[in-house]
């Protein structure tokens, strides 16, 4: 990517977007769910299984 | 006698209502899906140069920002998601054609390719069987995207690879994440609008691809 001119449009297309989601992470932030007694070991499990099988996928290709 | 029907009536109409979003974001998104793929091919035949991947993405980007929040509750916003998601998909075989030359490319792609389904199809099932509520990783997920995405513009001008291959994992976590996180939305009731649902799916989908092809593209074929 060494366009400039598409480089500062990516950055400003990406700026916006950042200002469209700021507003929502700071109301989840703020006002989302707490996660009860489980929660975080429930979700943890599926992603490491996640980050296992990409590990095994490098050792594949 | 009419108060007992009620009560049994209304969460029967709720989970019906779930019910029809979570069917119709799957059978939207297989079409989009498939959609995409077509372009794909398209942009891969005709060989389009790289920058149309960004050009693509930028078109997505601003669609996804300031048309489909308009158009989503109207049949309009069906058309909306097919052009963005075709317009992702025509980039992305600008991005394919490029891993084709390369020298495992061909087999870097599939493995992309079916890695991207085990992840998706493992973490939606996952989200979908266990009946969890994952809508406190909300803060979680979207804090992340914030810090991703200034990564990414500070990566745009630095074009430094170790940041790059950081943010492709970062990318990867956060979108595995947030399929956990929007899968229960659906199925919660958060989530009403399977347009939205679609285009947070397809979005989530497309990201991990690149993600995982930049990965295996860095780390693949050392022999």
């Amino acid at each position: 990517m060494d366009n400039i001119w598409l480089q500062l449009a990516m950055a400003a297309t990406l700026g916006m977007m950042l200002f469209f989601l700021y507003p929502r992470a700071k109301q989840w932030m703020q006002n989302g769910p707490k996660a009860q007694q489980g929660d975080w070991m429930a979700a943890v499990i599926p992603l490491l299984a996640m980050v296992g099988f990409v590990l095994l996928l490098i050792m594949l290709v | 006698m009419n108060r007992f029907n009620q009560t049994i009536a209304q969460p029967a109409q709720s989970a019906l209502a779930v019910n029809k979003v979570i069917k119709n974001t799957y059978m939207l998104l297989s079409a989009t899906l498939f959609f995409s793929a077509i372009m794909a091919m398209v942009s891969m035949f005709f060989a389009m140069p790289p920058i149309a991947y960004m050009i693509s993405v930028i078109g997505a980007m601003l669609l996804g920002m300031f048309v489909l929040p308009r158009t989503a509750n109207s049949s309009a916003g069906l058309g909306v998601i097919f052009l963005i998601t075709g317009l992702l998909g025509f980039g992305l075989g600008a991005i394919l054609t490029l891993y084709l030359q390369l020298p495992h490319g061909p087999q870097t792609i599939a493995t992309a390719l079916g890695g991207t389904g085990v992840i998706f199809l493992g973490l939606s099932g996952y989200a979908l069987t266990s009946k969890r509520d994952f809508s406190f990783m909300g803060g979680f997920v979207f804090a992340g995207m914030l810090v991703m995405m200034v990564a990414i513009i500070a990566n745009i001008f630095l074009q430094l690879p170790f940041l790059s291959l950081a943010i492709s994992a970062g990318v990867m976590l956060l979108m595995s994440a947030y399929i956990l996180f929007q899968t229960s939305q659906m199925m919660n009731g958060g989530e009403t609008n399977y347009i939205f649902a679609t285009y947070s799916l397809y979005m989530a989908i497309f990201n991990i691809f690149i993600a995982l092809l930049q990965i295996l593209g860095i780390f693949g074929g050392d022999d």
